[in-house]
């Protein structure tokens, strides 16, 4: 298992590769990738059981993740492929023609990792509870994962899933929230306000738990203690509070780097901020 | 003209219930999952017998799509059941990602499609779901004639892997596919051989198509009447063969016919052996309330409408 430590010298390699990934193509989305940072690479080298040598859409015997805001590929993807699912120089790639990594994730060209296309926001959420459903029948005791946005929330399918999940008991399924309380246009609170995401989720039934997205210690122990309210018939959330942007100074904390690429100049700024850890793609 | 017995009548949604229930006998992959209409779709036989692999979803048919593309992530075979105007038009988006593009082994069912419907008026009649489906690649569509060809046709979804649209209806119809017929997804069935006209059915106005051809036979005029059950992938080689030999083809379909299946047959025909095509079909019009056989009278799906557009496009030979 990798330690706090580690595990923060990963992330800040995985902001180099989307801070370089984006900028390449000149396009992407950078903001919500660099708040997701932490809680990707907790979740994969620490939290989830997956088997990055033998990938397979079914993923019998091990947890699922489903990235519901597909827009956030390029963290995903630089995790994928730093935890071992294809090779980091494929990062190179993306955004270009005939990569498979695609500007949203799909798995119509194979890329280990991606079970599903997301990008259409608000359909994650019912894909992992059919995917923990699938768990259930199957007698696997594996657990299912999705991420989402806060913005992605206002999204009406979200709360039918979220509505069935409780009334049925899914309770193989923790669902991280990044609650950075930014979207395209503005600040979640001002687009449209989508009121106490805790409250909400406690009436609809499900356990809430809150994590700091960008603290690594509270993201391992968030995901640790989501993993312990499993199997209790309840889903769990957790409420992540992130910064857009984190861990680069003039893209922290703001909306408007929701899906601007940085130029030339403000990438070499950037990466100054980002140790180099790991070799970059 | 060949003789087509009567041998029964029954809503060819009661074909999907047998269907349903005969494929989750034959494959313990096969679930089902319903938005709040179990016994109108016709799922209650398979939700009796495999308690375990039913879902109801509730009134939130875009979850349904979604729960059903994460169950067949991990193997399993869901079908997803609906009123064809809310398991195709209110979730197409969900049903492009989740299904299409994902390319999940989802099967959509669409129950009480077209104004035979009835009373519940336009908001439920849909008439555009064959084309929404059939612009979605890797979708497969496919809209039996009668109960018998419906109980196959969900068996054949079933079995072959990728997502498949199956759209059915809520009246009874005649029954006049023997129960032995060889059903095959893609593959058209000659329902008579004739020289004059190229008739070109689905769904339950192949039976129309049937009497239509009776008419004519009296009238001296020889139809060839072809059954095509699968909307997409279209049997593109027996239509051309067939209107090779006609040279003209009237199309049939309790749907729009642009983006139905007059519009595939008149694209086929376009671009590989342009002849003179008629439609019978919705022509750009919502439909309404009122007995599903009254509305086929107004709105011209009746035989004697076909028999008029097959004296029309042979007089355009």
């Amino acid at each position: 298992m990798a330690t706090i430590a580690e595990l923060e010298n990963i992330a800040s390699q995985v902001r180099r590769d989307i801070v370089r990934m984006v900028n390449a193509c000149s396009s992407g989305h950078p903001g919500g990738s660099l708040g997701c940072a932490d809680v990707m690479c907790a979740l994969y080298f620490d939290a989830l059981e997956c088997n990055p040598e033998n990938f397979t859409i079914e993923g019998k015997g091990e947890d699922m993740f489903f990235l519901s805001n597909g827009h956030i590929s390029p963290v995903w993807y630089s995790v994928l492929s730093r935890r071992g699912f294809f090779p980091v120089s494929d990062l190179a790639t993306f955004r270009k023609l005939g990569s498979p990594l695609q500007g949203h994730p799909t798995p119509k060209y194979n890329l280990p990792g991606v079970r599903i296309a997301s990008g259409s926001l608000g359909q994650g959420l019912s894909v992992g509870v059919g995917a923990a459903l699938a768990k259930k029948l199957n007698g696997c005791d594996h657990l299912v994962y999705t991420l989402h946005g806060d913005g992605e929330l206002q999204e009406g399918q979200i709360w039918e899933a979220a509505m069935y999940a409780a009334g049925n008991k899914v309770d193989n399924l923790i669902s991280i929230i990044d609650f950075n309380n930014a979207q395209i246009d503005g600040k979640v609170e001002n687009v449209l306000p989508n009121g106490s995401l805790k409250d909400k989720f406690i009436a609809f039934g499900w356990e809430v738990l809150e994590m700091q997205g960008n603290d690594m210690k509270d993201c391992v122990r968030g995901l640790s203690e989501a993993k312990k309210l499993t199997k209790k018939g309840k889903p769990v959330v957790i409420l992540m509070h992130t910064l857009m942007g984190y861990g680069v100074d003039f893209m922290q904390g703001s909306y408007k780097w929701h899906g601007v690429a940085p130029s030339n100049e403000q990438t070499v700024n950037a990466l100054s901020q980002l140790k180099e850890t790991l070799g970059d793609y | 003209m060949r003789k087509y017995t009567i041998l029964g009548s029954n809503d060819t949604r009661s074909g999907f219930g047998q269907g349903l229930l005969e494929a989750g006998k034959r494959n313990q992959n096969v679930v089902a999952l319903c938005a709040d209409l179990t016994e109108s779709v016709k799922m209650g036989a398979f939700k009796e017998a495999f308690s375990e692999r039913f879902f109801q979803i509730g009134i939130s048919e875009a979850n349904m799509v979604g729960v059903a593309s994460g169950l067949a992530l991990s193997g399993k075979i869901p079908f997803i059941g609906s009123f064809a105007a809310f398991s195709t038009g209110r979730v197409y988006d969900q049903i492009r990602q989740s299904v299409a593009y994902s390319n999940t082994n989802v099967k959509i069912a669409g129950s009480h499609a077209g104004i035979t419907l009835g009373e519940d008026g336009a908001t439920h009649q849909i008439l555009e779901d064959i084309g929404l489906m059939k612009m979605l690649p890797n979708m497969v569509v496919i809209n039996p004639c009668d109960y018998n060809q419906t109980v196959q046709a969900t068996i054949a979804a079933a079995e072959h892997v990728g997502p498949v649209y199956l759209r059915f209806g809520r009246p009874k119809v005649p029954i006049f596919i023997s129960e032995d017929t060889p059903f095959q997804i893609g593959k058209a069935l000659m329902i008579n051989e004739g020289k004059d006209v190229t008739i070109l059915a689905t769904g339950h106005l192949v039976w129309e198509a049937i009497q239509a051809g009776e008419m004519l036979a009296e009238q001296g005029i020889d139809a060839e009447i072809i059954n095509i059950h699968t909307i997409k992938p279209l049997d593109n080689k027996a239509i051309l063969k067939s209107v090779a030999k006609t040279g003209c083809v009237v199309t049939c379909e309790e749907h729009q016919y642009n983006g139905g299946l007059g519009d595939s047959v008149a694209q086929l025909l376009a671009l590989n052996n342009p002849k003179p095509i008629e439609y019978i079909g919705i022509d750009d019009k919502f439909g309404e309330s009122g007995k599903p056989e009254d509305l086929m009278v107004k709105y011209g799906l009746k035989s004697n409408n076909i028999v008029e557009a097959v004296q029309k496009v042979i007089k355009r030979k």
